[in-house]
């Protein structure tokens, strides 16, 4: 029952297989590069994608705001599949939260003195319960893998505690859903990173515009 | 167990670089639109005025002090994976639970054991020494306490990682310390959702626990 699973959403395989999705996560990889304390953990072994490309906290924040735009979205359209029973409960508390981090976030970005993106438009490639909870597998993951990745770029450590808190929720998110699948709720000791391209990848066959 | 939060007390000490007190007004604001939770969350992740000053380069900062606040939590951090490793070696040993759960406390444990490991190997490496592995003593009489008492544990530890993330100074540790922490999460909405208890019970912002609330909260089950 409690199998590995390795079938992905359609489309959206790319979130397991590109960027930084190293299964030995980050402290192994230090060590198998000697690095020590210092400036030589800042070598290649870390993942500075997000500080080479210079994104600002304002920016981060927008890029999260895009996924929690999908996410949120995701569930309210998914909602519309009529889902049973523990599968409807949470489509309802994971949509409200998703609808949360939006307003947490565009409110964040404005006090910043940014400007909050607006949301694309989405297609969902789903029918029927399986099919959104496959797709919700999918998404929930790569929410846990986007914030993980993207936060040791984060400069404000205010930004940072509110990144925190939100990635918990998604990886509770994304166990529950697991579970509701019958797949394992924490299939690795270490949750994933992704960089910023892998998740952009992953997540632009779902948008329209 | 998760009642023992208190995010109010014991601000981190040190800053991310580039955080003025500017921002951080404007974000507790937000927060307060943005709900409770957000604001309990902002509130924890703000330092005191008295924030050690930061590397003139804004890249994190590795002083002796630094170091040493980043090896400090990594030992915290191994005294609670030590304690959580121990806990699914003893409710195995123990044999109470259904055959999936059983495998979920495997696979639960295993990566206990591997945050432990890690946590060690890490702590040598930064020329620290790893705090020993308490002795601990859990009730594990029933099926249903055992359930219930990883849930209390899990929620915990995700808590307590949330808690020192703002903490960290070094880039590497704290992606290690998220990779770890979000792993904490799934096991805490595993457990919750397979007791009927919300999987998310503090909502859309999970609230942080400060080390203190989580040192106290585990005492009970730590002999020597």
């Amino acid at each position: 029952m409690l199998q590995h699973d390795h079938a992905a959403a359609p489309r959206l395989d790319a979130i397991e297989i590109t960027g930084d999705t190293r299964q030995a996560f980050i402290l192994k990889a230090a060590l198998a590069t000697g690095a020590v304390y210092g400036a030589g953990l800042l070598g290649p072994s870390l993942d500075r994608a997000f500080a080479q490309t210079k994104m600002s906290d304002v920016d981060i924040l927008n890029f999260a705001l895009t996924l929690e735009y999908l996410e949120a979205d995701f569930y309210r359209v998914g909602r519309k599949l009529g889902l049973k029973g523990d599968v409807a409960d949470a489509a309802k508390t994971f949509g409200r939260e998703e609808a949360e981090h939006v307003g947490a976030l565009r409110k964040t970005i404005a006090d910043l003195g940014g400007k909050p993106v607006e949301s694309p438009k989405f297609r969902f490639p789903m029918t029927d319960q399986d099919s959104f909870l496959k797709l919700a597998n999918t998404l929930e993951d790569t929410g846990v893998s986007a914030y993980n990745g993207a936060a040791t770029s984060i400069r404000s450590k205010e930004v940072l505690g509110a990144a925190g808190s939100i990635v918990q929720v998604e990886a509770r998110h994304a166990a529950v859903i697991r579970l509701l699948r019958g797949k394992p709720p924490a299939p690795q000791a270490f949750d994933t990173a992704s960089d910023k391209a892998a998740v952009e990848k992953a997540i632009t066959p779902l948008i329209t515009s | 167990m998760t009642t023992t939060r208190d995010p109010a007390v014991d601000p981190p000490p040190t800053p991310r670089p580039d955080a003025p007190g500017r921002s951080r007004r404007g974000l507790l604001r937000a927060a307060g639109a943005g709900g409770a939770g957000a604001a309990a969350l902002l509130l924890a992740a703000c330092g005191g005025d008295d924030d050690e000053p930061v590397a003139a380069g804004g890249m994190t900062t590795t002083t002796a002090s630094g170091s040493a606040g980043d090896l400090k939590i990594l030992n915290y951090a191994l005294t609670l994976e030590y304690l959580e490793a121990d806990f699914y070696a003893k409710v195995l040993e123990a044999d109470l639970l259904r055959k999936a759960e059983t495998e979920l406390a495997k696979t639960f444990g295993d990566s206990e054991q591997q945050h432990v490991d890690a946590l060690k190997a890490t702590i040598e490496k930064l020329g620290g020494t790893p705090v020993e592995a308490p002795e601990t003593t859990f009730p594990l009489e029933s099926r249903t306490q055992v359930l219930e008492l990883a849930r209390v544990v899990e929620n915990l530890g995700a808590a307590a990682y949330l808690g020192k993330a703002g903490e960290i100074k070094n880039p590497e540790i704290l992606a290690a310390a998220l990779s770890i922490h979000s792993v904490e999460a799934r096991h805490a909405a595993a457990l919750n959702q397979l007791l009927g208890k919300p999987p998310t019970p503090d909502g859309a912002f999970a609230k942080p626990a400060d080390e203190k609330a989580v040192l106290a909260a585990v005492k009970p089950y730590i002999v020597a």
